[in-house]
């Protein structure tokens, strides 16, 4: 029996372990494979929706607190004992554009998706939104609103945050070896220096790698021009035409880095901190002395919940925005905590993680990260090809 | 309701007709529709209308040319790598390995059992810094101290030949398998050496299994993408990676169909060729 850790990321996408719900992303984004026979279904188990007393919850994988030996999702648990509610939570979420092309055509008629609560990243939130696909809040049903994150309460795509709440942040920045980079990489010349030619990995992400790279070269993320990102892209292309960087990649960048094939790469903070902590050391993380990027994953009720499930949507929501609740999660996931007054939760059930600066960015950290600024659909697809086109797709 | 007997062969042929209508005509009606679509103006991503473009062709051919040549050469060679592994190997079973015969082909068929994406990132463990195959190679320099394996056409082509190899081996063991030991004998009654039996008597009768196991290997070679998008970097990108990258990424459903639709025609002709030749001059 091989054990879950002698693991390739890939490989236990494959299996259906437990990884990082980046790298399920990755698993997508290399593979789609499993996307593509995913997207053969029709949307989710469906069957509860008649039950009105069922909230159904799609979201990434390990982005909830589990508990392994139980096999159960603790802080989920406690909120079906508490409130009565059957919720049923489905880690479907592979990638983005992959759960948007599955239900798409179902939205689009006003059939049940098979889910009352979804977790798209900012920029398909957006696009949901857009379309029309999201419903807004009864913010009566959600009193925890309050309690997200100054930073995070008014984005472009939802000013008021009427339709959607922030799950987790994630950060991206520069993750190094520290024995092939005993000084740290904190600027883009560092990270292409010579001990790491042909060994830099970056991410699949478009907004994150181009968006490191523009703010490397002084360009804010909130009014990017189309001739400032396409100089970002062709200055990727070089770099890989040039033999500088091996690979654009999603999660296996941490493969690659444990692998030793990487020695330096554009990454997600969760994801390092994570690495960090099972190679004792071996690797760090950092945001650019230029900006690294700040990005979202959003509850949202999607406009084919019924209205039972939509007001059980909301009691989850509500339940998750506790900080107490968030402290949990965030102890185990380790991506950027939403919710306010998380942190003094969390010094009583885990004070090292407290003072993370992964999960609570202080002020200082947190005015060095920039959100990419909304794309008009027209600018989404030119851009997204351009991207592509630069990795050789 | 009587059933003549003329009736008989139709009514057999029902399931059959009716699962390729649904499953493999539709589908083409339906991408061949997709391919000329263009985006709504002000509409949404992933928003198209049919305009009956057929410019999106020449677009995504002109596009994404390198790719298509990427994909026919990495799959040629594969389907050459896997032929110069295969032949011996189903020679072999077929003709000398008396009892162990089943065993054997249980074991050419045994890595199927396991998934096919799980074996390919095991080749990226192997190929990689820290597998055995890269240090050994570099302390014998037959590589030098900077070279990498994975990230390399190298390990794209290898992977695709460790995968397909098995639908190379299958139909190439039941040709030989089937030849009839007494014509080789008779070939060296008549004088003929191992060389000239192997290539006037053995290969010929065996070609049936070189062609079809040629094409079962080239034509998903051609179309693959997840060896290249595991194995490879982003010069190694072959035509399966890019429709994936439209499709799913841009979101660009009609650049995705015209591609998927430029390949099966290219297969097609390119396979319609070589059966023509394999089949008329080699196979008779």
């Amino acid at each position: 029996m091989v054990t879950e850790s002698s693991l390739s990321p890939e490989a236990r996408s494959v299996l259906g372990l437990h990884l990082s719900r980046r790298g399920v992303l990755a698993g997508a984004g290399g593979l789609g494979a499993a996307g593509l026979l995913a997207a053969c279904g029709s949307g989710a188990k469906s069957g509860g929706a008649k039950n009105t007393n069922t909230v159904r919850w799609g979201n990434w994988p390990l982005y909830l607190d589990f508990d392994s030996k139980t096999k159960k999702y603790p802080t989920l648990e406690k909120f079906k004992k508490d409130t009565g509610i059957d919720a049923q939570y489905f880690e479907d979420y592979n990638d983005n554009d992959e759960f948007f092309g599955k239900v798409q055509a179902q939205l689009k008629l006003g059939q049940d998706i098979g889910y009352d609560v979804v977790t798209p990243t900012d920029w398909m939130a957006a696009r949901w939104i857009r379309l029309g696909y999201s419903q807004k809040f009864n913010s009566a049903n959600i009193p925890n609103k309050v309690n997200i994150l100054d930073s995070l309460a008014t984005p472009s795509y939802d000013p008021k945050r009427e339709s959607t709440l922030t799950w987790q942040g994630i950060m991206s920045g520069f993750g190094w070896n520290v024995e092939k980079n005993p000084k740290g990489i904190h600027t883009l010349d560092q990270l292409f220096s010579p001990q790491n030619k042909g060994k830099i990995v970056v991410l699949t992400e478009m907004r994150d790698t181009i968006g490191i790279i523009l703010m490397a070269q002084g360009v804010s993320l909130a009014t990017v021009t189309e001739s400032q990102f396409m100089n970002a892209v062709d200055f990727m292309a070089k770099k890989i035409a040039d033999g500088w960087i091996r690979g654009v990649k999603g999660n296996e960048y941490a493969q690659d880095l444990t692998s030793g094939d990487a020695s330096a790469v554009i990454g997600w903070s969760g994801d390092m901190f994570i690495l960090s902590s099972e190679n004792k050391g071996k690797f760090d993380f950092a945001i650019p002395e230029s900006g690294g990027t700040i990005s979202g994953d959003n509850l949202m009720i999607p406009s084919t919940a019924s209205a039972a499930g939509k007001a059980n949507a909301e009691k989850l929501i509500n339940y998750y925005y506790d900080p107490t609740v968030a402290a949990e999660v965030a102890a185990y996931v380790n991506y950027v905590c939403p919710v306010k007054g998380a942190q003094a939760a969390m010094e009583k059930i885990a004070p090292e993680l407290s003072k993370s600066e992964y999960i609570f960015p202080t002020e200082k950290t947190a005015a060095r990260l920039q959100v990419f600024r909304s794309l008009t659909p027209a600018e989404e697809t030119k851009w997204a090809q351009a991207f592509q086109k630069a990795q050789g797709n | 309701m009587k059933i003549s007997k003329s009736q008989v062969p139709y009514l057999l042929l029902f399931p059959g007709f009716a699962f390729l209508f649904t499953f493999f005509v539709l589908p083409i009606i339906n991408l061949a529709q997709t391919s000329t679509q263009t985006p709504i103006s002000g509409g949404d991503t992933g928003q198209y209308t049919q305009t009956f473009a057929f410019s999106n062709y020449i677009h995504a051919f002109t596009d994404n040319k390198d790719q298509f040549l990427r994909s026919f050469v990495y799959a040629t060679l594969a389907t050459i790598l896997a032929l110069a592994i295969s032949y011996p190997l189903a020679y072999a079973i077929a003709f000398k390995s008396g009892k162990f015969k089943n065993i054997l082909l249980v074991l050419v068929v045994a890595p199927f059992f396991t998934s096919f994406l799980l074996r390919t990132v095991a080749w990226k463990q192997i190929l990689g810094e820290e597998g055995f195959v890269v240090p050994t190679l570099r302390s014998l320099h037959i590589i030098g101290q900077q070279t990498t394996l994975t990230s390399t056409a190298f390990a794209v082509v290898t992977g695709m030949t460790y995968n397909f190899l098995p639908f190379m081996t299958l139909p190439l063991y039941a040709s030989l398998e089937r030849i009839d030991p007494r014509t080789i004998e008779a070939s060296g009654d008549l004088y003929a050496n191992g060389l000239t039996t192997f290539r006037r008597v053995t290969l010929p009768l065996s070609m049936p299994g070189v062609v079809a196991g040629t094409l079962l290997t080239f034509i998903p070679a051609a179309g693959d993408y997840v060896n290249a998008s595991i194995l490879g970097s982003p010069s190694t990108k072959m035509i399966g990676n890019v429709i994936e990258s439209r499709y799913f990424k841009i979101v660009d459903y009609p650049t995705a169909a015209a591609l998927s639709f430029t390949l099966m025609v290219a297969i097609l002709i390119l396979v319609t060729l070589y059966i023509r030749k394999a089949g008329t001059e080699e196979l008779v």
